[in-house]
């Protein structure tokens, strides 16, 4: 299929004919309204905002805005369906309606994942083999757990907490959606979600999905809105339990606002990981982790790898082989499905990755990026890289949330492990060596939720997630994500 | 005129096919009041050891599917069980002489025990494994792994749900399984074995052998590539539970003995532990 391009003996790159995802799968509404006890309904206030496609700036839909009125209305919903429905149900029975919604979701993959990259510009190779069939996963997990509450937590009669205001964030929308819904739902919880206020779409089709699996109406309310109805579900008196990704500083004022409540609270917030590389690791397979941790999702990742520790003996040849590997990357089009990096989320999450990349050269560092066309329309950053980095610069310190990485160098483990905690995050962190004692030894040392060793961005239901520190508290994913649902 | 229906010729399942049996015996059937049903496969020894070596072919590749992989296959089994709820209810009343809505029960109940083990997949290593904290400078974890081969004795009395009941703890933890289906009431045995081979089950994962156990039992028992025997199927038989129990310690194989089970509880976990063997690494931690 296709044409055939001559074929360049002397150029090292290979030119890449255009492999454009088609749109047709996607039955794009111009509106949508709240979905509160089973129904599409309009807010009450009557307020909306638009959602576009970060890629190209085009409006893709009209989106309602849910305020207290609105929020107030869905928690209801979810206490009615929580009181008379969820609750008394078993957990075999439950387990089967989350059953049913990873099975639809596996049959709609294509859908979701070509919906997911319109909204939020991520490349549909990643929202095609990443996103949704993680998403779906971890409600085939959770499904499983429904009927299975007492062997989790032996000596214990593991009951629900009522109702979960859940607020999740625009850099994984559907699989954020399934970490926060699926342990809630399979622990007999309801939800009333809020997705991102730039990637409200797939949480919408979402709650088509509870419709075709007859979930009954209430266990899952979805209200669309930015900070104000994040803020109001929140609030909201009759919510048990709140559950929160997203940034550090919005993870405080929550954490205050639920202060002398009965409320419980996880939260998932920034990271500032470091990918440490020792100088017998793996160079080309490090290579590939370094770029994979920093530049999957444009970097828009909490638990992105985005500070390098490299020992300084082999620096040199680390980085020239991260630049060489760095060319390569084909930034454009996210729908294009040999694209690497795709857009930048917003034009606010744009200016914040230029102004800290600008704060970064300010410093002193010295900032690199690969020559790439980005296109006109659209928000687009390059992937960079700065070398010459100290632990004092802002961008050492703080999150970035962009294809950005600082680059440090150590001499001994010792002094890696200090650098790598020096950070008031702990979500992550990355262990490249051959020597397993080495990695074992790192790993014990680092004050961080997740260690990937010799791999990076590694993520699986079973697997739990979640930070030390300012990364937030709580764990999502495996038997440790049920605790955060259950009393 | 009235239409005169098509009968259906019950044969074994052996490696992803179903064969008569190799010796051309087969054996009468009947329901609970002694009505003809059909000539079942008479399983011989010979159809024992080609099974096991089918079931043995076919472990190292299900027991290297992801935990996630064999879950959504099971779950797939009870989805295409669901759909031949009819036909295995009819059979499971002619076999076991109960009503229609009690056999449509045990059905549900089977659909919604292979439910059950489907999501125990990926989990039950957080339930029974761990890392274990030595007072060394080492990382020891200790991981549940499949012990092999199962030779299984389905029980005599439930035919659907009873024999889902064994042989889905097993599968599930990777385990390969040759069992041997209740012998006066084997049909319904080799219709699950119809569901098996139409639901991503691998063949040779789960063999069926029908037939009297004289000949078969003994064979699973004394084969020396079995790894466990589940002799359920052999209550109400305790001398030759006995000489099989003997049988199956020339190569030591795991014996799950005879016990009254209650099909209709909960079952937990201890028909899949004692098909897991316990493997524990130590690694060094150091600079």
């Amino acid at each position: 299929m296709g044409g055939t391009a001559p074929l360049d003996r002397t150029s090292p790159v290979f030119d890449y004919a255009p492999a454009p995802e088609s749109r047709s799968v996607v039955d794009l509404r111009s509106s949508y309204g709240l979905f509160i006890d089973g129904q599409f309904v309009e807010p009450v206030a009557g307020g909306s905002f638009k959602t576009i496609s970060p890629a190209t700036e085009e409006v893709l839909a009209e989106v309602a805005e849910a305020d207290e009125a609105d929020v107030d209305l869905a928690v209801r919903a979810a206490r009615r369906a929580y009181t008379r429905t969820w609750s008394r149900m078993s957990g075999r029975e439950r387990g089967k309606y989350l059953f049913r919604i990873a099975r639809i979701l596996q049959e709609r993959s294509r859908e979701l994942a070509v919906l997911e990259t319109l909204d939020n510009g991520k490349p549909i190779r990643e929202s095609r083999d990443v996103d949704v069939p993680l998403a779906a996963a971890h409600f085939f997990y959770y499904a499983g757990w429904a009927d299975k509450l007492r062997y989790a937590f032996p000596g214990r009669d593991p009951r629900p907490l009522g109702v979960a205001g859940q607020v999740i964030p625009w850099n994984f929308p559907l699989l954020m959606l399934a970490w926060k819904i699926a342990p809630a739902l399979a622990c007999g919880n309801t939800v009333v979600l809020k997705p991102a206020e730039t990637t409200p779409l797939s949480a919408l089709l979402f709650a088509e999905i509870c419709r075709q699996a007859d979930l009954p109406p209430g266990v899952v309310n979805i209200v669309t809105g930015a900070g104000d109805t994040g803020r109001a579900v929140v609030a909201h008196p009759d919510v048990d339990k709140v559950a929160f990704t997203g940034s550090t500083d919005v993870g405080r004022q929550i954490a205050r606002a639920v202060a002398g409540t009965e409320k419980r609270l996880t939260l998932e917030l920034g990271g500032k990981a470091a990918n440490i590389v020792f100088d017998d690791a793996p160079v080309d397979q490090a290579v590939e982790g370094i770029v994979d941790g920093i530049f999957f999702n444009q970097g828009h990742v909490c638990c992105a790898g985005s500070r390098l520790l490299v020992q300084e003996s082999v620096a040199d040849e680390v980085l020239e082989r991260l630049k060489r590997r760095m060319s390569t990357l084909r930034v454009g089009d996210p729908m294009d499905k040999n694209t690497d990096v795709g857009a930048i989320n917003s034009a606010e999450q744009l200016a914040k990755i230029r102004e800290l990349s600008d704060i970064g050269e300010q410093e002193g560092a010295d900032r690199w990026s690969p020559p790439c066309d980005l296109p006109s329309q659209g928000f687009w950053f390059p992937p960079t890289v700065f070398t010459g980095v100290s632990q004092a610069h802002r961008i050492a310190r703080e999150e970035i949330f962009g294809p950005v990485l600082s680059v440090l160098t150590f001499r001994t483990p010792a002094e890696a492990v200090e650098k790598a905690n020096n950070t008031p995050y702990g979500l992550s962190a990355g262990v490249w060596s051959d020597k397993g004692s080495r990695i074992l030894w790192t790993a014990d040392r680092l004050r961080a939720g997740v260690v990937w060793a010799n791999t990076f961005n590694k993520l699986d239901p079973t697997s739990p997630f979640g930070g030390y520190k300012e990364s937030g508290y709580g764990r999502e994913g495996g038997r440790h994500g049920l605790e955060g649902y259950l009393r | 005129m009235t239409r005169i229906d098509v009968r259906k010729t019950y044969k074994l399942a052996i490696g992803g096919a179903f064969p008569r049996s190799e010796s051309g015996r087969s054996y009468e059937v009947t329901d609970a009041s002694g009505g003809f049903l059909a000539n079942a496969a008479h399983a011989s020894r010979k159809d024992a050891r080609d099974a096991v070596v089918a079931a043995r072919k076919a472990f190292p590749g299900w027991s290297a599917r992801t935990a996630y992989n064999r879950g959504q296959v099971v779950y797939r089994v009870a989805e295409v069980l669901e759909g031949r709820r009819a036909q295995l209810a009819e059979e499971v009343q002619r076999a076991e002489g109960a009503t229609r809505r009690v056999s449509e029960g045990l059905v549900d109940a089977a659909v919604d025990r292979l439910v059950w083990y489907a999501g125990w997949a990926d989990k039950l290593a957080q339930v029974v494994g761990g890392t274990n904290p030595v007072a060394a400078p080492y990382f020891d974890f200790s991981v549940p792994e499949p012990t092999g081969v199962v030779g299984v004795l389905a029980p005599q009395e439930s035919s659907l749900l009873g024999l889902v009941s064994v042989v889905a703890p097993a599968v599930v933890t990777g385990n390969t399984v040759v069992v041997a289906a209740s012998v006066r009431r084997p049909l319904p045995a080799v219709t699950f074995a119809e569901v098996l081979a139409t639901s991503d089950v691998p063949g040779g994962v789960v063999n069926v052998l029908t037939g009297l156990l004289t000949d078969t039992a003994p064979t699973l028992a004394s084969h020396l590539d079995v790894n466990a025997l589940d002799l359920t199927g052999a209550l109400g038989d305790p001398d030759g539970a006995t000489a099989l129990e003997a049988d199956a310690a020339e190569n030591l194989k795991r014996v799950r003995r005879p016990a009254q089970d209650d099909w209709a509880t909960d079952p937990g976990l201890d028909r899949m532990t004692w098909l897991l063997e316990t493997k524990t690494v130590w690694h060094p931690i150091g600079t």
